[in-house]
């Protein structure tokens, strides 16, 4: 086994240093969907998370509840209503859909909206204690006061967008369901260490494994030194 | 100049019905399909024979069954005979037709807990196998070797689903899935010769038992019937059936080697 892990590490730094077209390809989809699907979470989720936060009304707290229940959510369970909604026999079949990077897309927006929610309403409640009277005695309120919060949370909030890039890189289960794992057009990091490892390739599976790793250590990374540069840059501006 | 354009005519309607390249079809297969290698081998050759491109979904042949019977795939490639015809008597399929075959192999960890080695009867081997209780993985997973394991069980006068959990274990994964775990906790399993030759952690597992006529592994290719799903590109799935079943078609999965040894063998009927 030694052995193995040795070799994993030399056929992931080979992959790398030769740019394999094919692992390329790969990467290449696995961010653009991940990418994607964080994105479209935090336009839907963030602001959803800031009214959780800032307005009292009825099934608040239901709502909030049930978004971070949902924060365990199985990714091969939600993968399997995505199928069924996208299935020529489901509601949306018709779009043709299924087996496409914008399912793919779909599922992930899906499992990453309940972090991004639950999260960012927890950060911006945190905020509002401190931010409360500032804010009554400016008369802000509604979409400018979600904005400003929003804002004034910033890089808390790149650490909740961290964390549902996370769970959507990182999960294999609703990809492969409403992907298929076809190649060279739905195949991506997680579904093809899941193949290799069906084939036997342990090794392979191992070594695409090691480049998922520093990928998310790269994602990570890039965030993590802009918001210390926009630290900065903010401290400036009020120095 | 009446004759010149009722041939020009004649010559579009023929290109009509031709499939068109650029088309794109997806192909509902399975895993020892994949997994061994096969169909790496054979789409590029049919995409650039034809232009149409072939998008494979590779799940057990119980799957494939069912998301083809919900219209999600043009064109099936599976191993599960009476399944398939089934499919195709209630009508989710048409024009199913033999591809090729190869053969089921029992294999066991390289000490022979079960003595069966150099066996031909595949039932007796595991009688043997569940009266010694040798641990065995099983899909589990309604694939077509899983449906020809439990057939081989019935005829054998064993039920191993009442000793679940003990000796007999459902990965319910696909083949390679299940390999690594007979490899990983030194159990027996049932797999297609194809999956097995090209697999690359076979431990110190070994081929026990083959050559049974009750191991024959028929694989078939069915169109996903376009009268209840019109969304099937129909000329570009029988282009790949015709293909497939097609003298070029039947050399190529002829010609598929790993490590020297063949591993499907073409068996279409010539028309």
């Amino acid at each position: 086994m030694g052995e193995s892990f040795a070799e994993a590490f030399r056929h992931a730094a080979w992959m790398m240093v030769t740019l394999d077209p094919d692992l390329l390809e790969i990467v290449g989809l696995s961010l653009r969907i991940s990418i994607s699907a964080v994105l479209a979470a935090a336009v839907l989720g963030l602001p959803l998370g800031a009214l959780l936060a800032l307005y009292r009304f009825p099934g608040n707290r239901a709502v909030s509840l049930l978004v971070s229940a949902l924060m365990g959510l199985p990714p091969v369970v939600l993968g399997l209503v995505v199928y069924m909604m996208l299935s020529r026999s489901g509601p949306l079949g018709v779009l043709g859909l299924l087996y496409t990077p914008a399912a793919m897309i779909i599922a992930q927006t899906l499992l990453v909206l309940p972090i991004v929610v639950a999260l960012s309403r927890q950060t911006i409640s945190a905020l509002w204690r401190e931010y409360e009277e500032t804010m009554r005695s400016l008369h802000i309120r509604g979409l400018p006061l979600v904005r400003t919060m929003l804002y004034e949370a910033r890089f808390e909030l790149a650490t909740t967008l961290l964390a549902g890039f996370g769970r959507a890189i990182a999960e294999v289960g609703a990809v492969m369901i409403v992907g298929g794992n076809i190649n060279h057009a739905t195949r991506v990091m997680t579904t093809a260490i899941a193949l290799e490892t069906s084939k036997g390739d342990l090794s392979l599976a191992l070594a695409l494994g090691v480049i998922l790793l520093a990928i998310a250590l790269g994602v990570n990374l890039a965030v993590h030194v802009l918001s210390a540069w926009g630290d900065r840059q903010g401290m400036a501006s009020t120095a | 100049m009446r004759i010149r354009a009722f041939i020009a005519i004649a010559a579009l309607a023929a290109v009509a019905t031709v499939a068109r390249a650029g088309d794109v079809i997806i192909l509902q297969s399975t895993t020892s399909t994949q997994n061994s290698g096969l169909l790496d081998h054979l789409l590029p050759m049919f995409e650039k024979r034809t232009g149409v491109k072939v998008k494979v979904v590779a799940v057990g042949t119980g799957q494939a069954l069912k998301n083809a019977r919900n219209g999600d795939g043009d064109v099936l490639l599976v191993h599960a005979r009476d399944a398939e015809l089934k499919f195709v008597k209630d009508g989710w399929g048409v024009d199913r037709r033999d591809v090729m075959y190869n053969d089921f192999v029992i294999v066991c960890p390289k000490a022979d807990p079960a003595g069966i080695r150099g066996m031909r009867d595949a039932g007796a081997a595991l009688k043997k196998i569940a009266m010694k209780k040798v641990p065995f993985a099983s899909r589990g997973d309604d694939s077509g070797t899983n449906r020809k394991e439990l057939e081989l069980w019935k005829a054998a006068g064993v039920d191993p689903t009442k000793e679940s959990g003990g000796w007999y274990r459902e990965t319910g994964s696909g083949m390679g899935a299940t390999l690594n775990v007979a490899a990983g906790m030194g159990a027996c399993t049932l797999t297609d010769r194809g999956t097995w030759i090209a697999f690359r952690n076979k431990g110190d597992l070994e081929v026990m038992v083959e050559g049974d006529p009750a191991l024959f592994n028929q694989y078939g290719v069915i169109l996903v019937n376009p009268k209840i799903h019109p969304h099937v590109k129909e000329k570009a799935a029988r282009a790949f059936m015709d293909w497939l079943t097609g003298p070029e078609g039947q050399k190529a999965i002829a010609d598929y080697r790993v490590n020297g040894q063949q591993l499907f063998f073409p068996n279409a009927p010539v028309d």
